[in-house]
């Protein structure tokens, strides 16, 4: 069955090419049914691939299937080859699945768009699908790069799809350029390897990297900070992060397919994939881990203060991909791999709650103007409620909670672990707890201040209950050892990716338990914070935003802490400066003073040119004296 | 004899159309295409008659009267006295090219169809005219033979600017002239130099290319002659200072014009670079080599920041070629077999993205009557068809996956990173640079909102035709780029050997004159030199191997097919490639 694999990527293709070139004159129930069908096929297929995987795993946890050669230039020769092994088959079960269920979602939310805007919107979101399939089944990093820049690509598109607002676009451009300078780095970072490997090939690379680069040595480290540069871009970390709130201008389901399936989790993919070359670098994976550290806590807290639902969703995305680098980074290949698995059930969930309501209250997306939902929407507040615990991490009954505390275990007692980072990210278990239940508080609860536009169908509940189930039940194929040890899911990923190497032998069971309960202590206290502060005395807050310093720092965080000030200032409006005063080109003057001087030497001896007799007589002696001179007396 | 025909299609198809024009104003079109349409499908069953046998092998060098690349080849005597000869000829490399210009010629006239409505006969005449001397230049391997031809093409696109351009044509026409001519002057009195200094020598007077190449000369006498003929190239390329013709000639052009300025005179520069510059000088090339990379890097950067800030939508698509012609000529002068076949994929698809491109602002221009971006916004509404082509071609020219700029650029920079890695790591910001003001042509033209409200139609059937096969061809060099790849290996190969052969026969010479106590510098050269010896002998055990497998490949079909005949096949591999030459 594995031979099927092709299809996975290639019916999302097809979707987008049927949608793309006769989406035009095809009805939405068409287009819907394309676009939906052919991700759900991909989905039936990814299942099916699946179970023969895990029923009879191949040679080595491999398959390779090789579609045609590619380039072949100077014995470089990157195939379009597909790869299949334990961790690109969690990827692609969560892209098709996740996605098709965001995709049957979006039959109901996008119904008030007409006929070719719709079949554009699906066309859009297969060939998302698409890209972000090849990006995680490519066998060497030059196709990876396609979808890298095919799901950048993709997100430009659907950011600005409503185009016909200009802050769209803009925010659109602001998505596909940011990441492109990531791009840019890993570009560089493939050219390195192609210099010293002459194949992009990832198992290849992964065989001849530790052979041939020692451990710290210049071109390791290098070749890991570009393509970290890669990461940060796709995945939003800093010091790159700056897109993806702007990105929220886009269709809500588009954000919960960013978020969720595609695009964001492009990172944390390439850093577990190429985890050998990371392994090199140490310093690099503690920088890696740094920048998950303090990506993490700045985005907890810019998501407290923001009142758009979506960006605070937004910004618990940037802080949750924070937590899978801090894993990265700490050598917990495996955990960062759990925890993109499990945010993607919860963070899709949120996304298609949020985009329930916002559908419900009419494109309300305010939170301040919500409030009451609860009895309005109560299907939509109950799964809303198990996707909020779960990005909380409250303990055992959620997923969130099995895999952010694999991370924080792994980040205390692993051998490339520290305590800061530790610390780190239980200050922001903290920080995540209250901003969720903040936004929980304020969206359904209150009383009502926008009414009832919309009621939501089955097309769209039926995915917020899947989700719902899974974000909970997710977590249970991974127990801590405290529970009785079940670590089902690692065992497989392990196939591939090294165990973090963590001192689970020498930490006692005690260890784990204590971490465990101090988890759930700060996961709890944090929800309860937020209960005090956002439902119980709202005054509190009110009057500590009234102060002056409450007043900037309320502003510094909404603002995302100044980045994007910082880079306007920077990059922006002085590349604008100088194109705008070189706009007719300098160098053209170089040409024009050539002409002008021609015509200036022109004019200069057309004047002597009279016509008068005398004139050129005198020209003649006068000649004919210097000429004697010079021959007389030098 | 197909080169010639070609050739003699073409002008004996321009002299018809004019003289039809007398009668008609529909018969110049339809003899114009009808004749650009044999040559097209004559060059196309040419190619895949070539692709049917195996190309020819790698690892070739460059040595005088060595005739084992061409495909075919035709040799006349021309004025024998003074040694030029009538010689055509077709590699991998030139057959590419060929393709490329009889393909946008094939567009160029479907595009004018409606466009052109003044003068159409002698219009007709200056465009078939135009492509039969860049087919000249692409197969000429006579140096007065690629003079002749290099003015040929000159002439009738003078024209093309001056009659039928826009507003400010007659000072483009002028200024275009006047850089190509003189640039072309200097390339004259280098092919002239180049001769005596062959003569002289060898008491052979000659232009013929293939006995010129290896000509012995002092390594300053070199570097002035190389630089006659790299300045007429560069500013044809364009390089950043000598660009500035470009914008002026691409903006007043008509668009057929426009077009196969960009398309295809472009890339004359950027041949003669490969086909003549690096063969006939590679000392001097290499000594050059760090410059003219810095010059290129310079062309990416400086060509994107102006592309950026134009107003006019022409003109920014103009600089967008300063812009990808930087990474011609990083690639050339990285001087190794990744980098330059890279810049065998940038200069098709370039002329496939940006051509593309002109043919849509010439489109738009003919609806609304203006090229001021400031003025659009909005289109996609009205035209969505005319907005996702450019939306396409839009993204080939930021270099997406997928598409062939991609494959190129790739390429260009992985194969110029090993020659020098800060010049490419700073060339690859051009990447950024060219996704801002590709994303900014959609956002000012295509989406935002409508700043007025132009009514205007979508792109007819003969327009989709048109653009239809460019987005086809894109995707196809995007996806299967090794289809052109091979067909110009053995060509770029052997430039490659040429240049690094010389290198190491100057490396040898060194070591000879190794008596002398030797001071650190030199050292360094060596393990330099050294090091390259090594990568050297590296690429030939590559190259055995393919060789090898390719040796095995061919044999096992001939076994396949004629079991018998193995052992006579074995011997001649020339029979094969003789057949072909004809």
């Amino acid at each position: 069955m594995l031979e099927l694999l092709w299809m996975v990527p290639a019916l999302p293709f097809l979707g987008y090419i049927i949608l793309a070139l006769f989406g035009g004159r095809m009805t939405k129930g068409i287009s819907a049914a394309v676009g939906v069908g052919m991700l759900g096929l991909s989905a039936l297929i990814t299942i099916v691939i699946a179970i023969s995987f895990i029923a009879s795993p191949p040679e080595g946890y491999l398959f390779l299937q090789t579609l045609w050669k590619w380039v072949d230039v100077a014995g470089f020769s990157p195939a379009i080859a597909l790869r299949l092994d334990p961790v690109s088959l969690v990827f692609i079960f969560i892209i098709t699945f996740v996605g098709f269920l965001i995709h049957l979602y979006s039959v109901q939310y996008m119904e008030e768009e007409d006929s070719t805007w719709y079949a554009r919107f699906f066309a859009y979101m297969n060939l998302f699908v698409g890209a972000m399939l090849m990006l995680v089944l490519a066998d060497n990093l030059l196709l990876l790069y396609l979808g890298w820049e095919g799901v950048g690509l993709c997100s430009y598109l659907l950011i600005g799809y409503w185009y016909k607002d200009p802050a769209n676009g803009a925010a659109a451009r602001k998505a596909f350029i940011v990441t492109r300078v990531g791009d840019t780095a890993m570009a560089i970072g493939l050219f390195i390897l192609v210099m010293a490997f002459r194949t992009l090939n990832i198992q290849e690379i992964l065989r001849h990297v530790p052979l041939v680069w020692p451990v710290s040595s210049q071109a390791v480290v290098i070749t890991a900070l570009m393509l970290l540069g890669g990461a940060v871009g796709k995945s939003a970390q800093l010091p790159l992060q700056t897109w993806l709130p702007d990105a929220m201008a886009g269709p809500t389901p588009v954000s919960a397919l960013i978020h969720a399936a595609t695009m964001v989790t492009a990172g944390v993919y390439l850093i577990a994939r190429m985890h050998v070359i990371f392994l090199q670098a140490p310093e690099v994976m503690t920088i890696v881990g740094i920048i998950g550290a303090l990506t993490l806590i700045i985005a907890g807290f810019s998501a407290i203060t923001q009142f758009d639902i979506k960006k605070v969703l937004a910004y618990s995305t940037i802080s949750q991909i924070g937590y899978m680098f801090l894993a990265l980074g700490v050598g917990a290949w495996s955990a960062a791999v759990f925890h993109f698995m499990i945010h993607a059930f919860f963070k899709a969930l949120l996304f298609l709650g949020a985009g329930a309501v916002i559908y419900a209250l009419h494109h309300e997306q305010n939170m301040f103007k919500m409030g009451g939902v609860k009895n309005m929407l109560p299907l939509t507040f109950w799964t809303f409620v198990i996707g909020s615990a779960s990005l909380a991490a409250l303990p055992l009954v959620t997923g969130g909670f099995y895999s952010k505390d694999l991370i924080l275990y792994l980040a205390f007692t692993g051998e490339h672990g520290s305590k800061l980072l530790y610390f780190a990210g239980l200050f922001g278990a903290l920080i995540t707890a209250v901003y969720t239940s903040r936004m929980v508080f304020l969206t359904f609860y209150g009383h009502e201040k926008t009414h009832l536009h919309n009621r939501p169908g089955p097309v769209m509940e039926v995915p917020l209950i899947i989700l719902a189930v899974l974000s909970t039940i997710g977590g249970f194929i991974e127990l801590p050892g405290t529970l009785g040890h079940f670590p089902l899911f690692s065992n497989f990923i392990q196939n591939i990716l090294p165990s973090p190497g963590s001192g689970e032998g020498h930490e006692g069971i005690g260890t784990e338990l204590m971490l465990q309960i101090v988890a759930a202590v700060v996961a709890i206290g944090g929800v309860f914070i937020g209960y005090l502060l956002y439902y119980k005395k709202p005054e509190t807050v009110q009057n500590f935003k009234q102060t002056p310093s409450g007043q900037s720092l309320y502003k510094f965080w909404l603002y995302g802490w100044g980045f994007d000030w910082v880079y306007d200032t920077l990059f922006v409006k002085p590349i604008d400066w100088i194109a705008q005063v070189n706009k007719s080109d300098v160098i053209d003057l170089i040409y024009t003073a050539i002409a002008w001087l021609t015509r200036g030497f022109n004019r200069m001896f057309s004047f002597t040119q009279t016509g008068r007799l005398r004139w050129y007589a005198m020209g003649i002696a006068f000649g004919a004296i210097v000429a004697i001179t010079i021959v007389v007396f030098l | 004899m197909i080169l010639f025909w070609l050739i003699v299609i073409l002008m004996a198809g321009s002299f018809l159309a004019w003289l039809s024009s007398r009668w008609s104003s529909v018969a110049p079109k339809w003899i114009a295409l009808v004749a650009v349409l044999i040559d097209f499908l004559a060059a196309a069953s040419f190619w895949i008659k070539i692709a049917s046998f195996n190309y020819p092998a790698a690892g070739n060098t460059l040595i005088a009267g060595n005739k084992g690349l061409w495909f075919t080849e035709l040799n006349w005597m021309w004025i024998p006295s003074f040694g030029i000869s009538f010689h055509l000829a077709s590699d991998g490399l030139s057959l590419l090219l060929v393709m490329l210009t009889l393909f946008i010629g094939v567009l160029s006239v479907l595009i004018s169809w409606n466009e052109i409505q003044y003068k159409v006969g002698f219009f007709y005449f200056n465009l078939l005219w135009i492509l039969a001397g860049i087919i000249g230049v692409f197969t000429a391997i006579d140096l007065f033979l690629f003079y002749f031809f290099w003015e040929v093409m000159l002439i009738p696109m003078y024209f093309l600017i001056g009659i039928w351009g826009s507003k400010n044509r007659i000072y483009a026409s002028f200024k275009f002239f006047i850089f190509t001519q003189s640039s072309g002057l200097l390339m004259f009195l280098s092919i002239l130099g180049l001769f005596f200094l062959h003569g002289k020598a060898t008491g052979v007077y000659t232009f013929d290319y293939m006995q010129l190449i290896g000509t012995k000369m002092a390594p300053n006498v070199a570097m002035w002659l190389m630089a006659g003929f790299v300045i007429a190239f560069i500013v044809k390329l364009p390089a950043v200072p000598f660009h500035n013709w470009l914008p002026d000639a691409h903006t007043e052009a008509p668009t057929a014009g426009s077009v196969i300025l960009a398309a295809l005179m472009l890339k004359t520069g950027a041949y003669g670079l490969i086909r003549f510059v690096l063969p006939l000088f590679p000392d001097a090339a290499r000594t050059f080599a760090p410059a003219a990379m810095i010059l290129g890097a310079i062309g990416i950067i400086y060509g994107a920041v102006l592309a950026f800030a134009q107003t006019d939508f022409k003109r920014l698509v103009a600089y967008t070629s300063v812009n990808h012609m930087g990474f011609v000529l990083l690639g050339v002068f990285a001087l190794n077999e990744m980098a330059l076949q890279g810049v065998v994929m940038q200069m098709l698809c370039h002329g496939i993205s940006t051509g593309a491109l002109f043919i849509i602002v010439g489109a738009l221009y003919g609806r609304i009557h203006t090229r001021d971006i400031e003025q659009m916004g909005g289109l996609w509404d009205k035209v969505p068809r005319m907005g996702s082509m450019a939306m396409v071609f839009a993204l080939a020219s930021l270099g997406l996956p997928g598409l062939g700029n991609f494959i190129a650029e790739f390429l260009v920079l992985a194969g110029a990173y090993q020659a020098s890695n800060w010049t490419t790591a700073i060339s690859t910001i051009g990447l950024v640079l060219s996704t801002m003001y590709s994303l900014r042509i959609m956002a000012k033209v295509f989406l935002g909102k409508p700043r007025k409200t132009w009514t205007l139609e979508d792109l007819n059937l003969r327009e989709m035709i048109v653009m239809g096969s460019l987005t086809i061809v894109i995707l196809w060099l995007g996806l299967f780029p090794n289809h052109v790849l091979y067909v110009s290996r053995a060509s770029i190969q052997s430039v490659v050997n040429t240049v690094n052969a010389s290198s190491t026969a100057a490396g040898q010479a060194n070591t000879l004159l190794q008596d002398l106590p030797l001071d650190k510098t030199e050292k360094k050269n060596d393990d330099i030199s050294l090091k390259q010896k090594d990568r050297q002998k590296e690429q030939i055990k590559i190259e055995e191997q393919i060789k090898t497998e390719e040796q095995l490949r061919t044999e096992q079909q001939i076994k396949a097919e004629e079991p018998i005949k193995t052992e006579e096949y074995m011997k001649s591999e020339e029979h094969t490639k003789g057949g072909i030459r004809q």
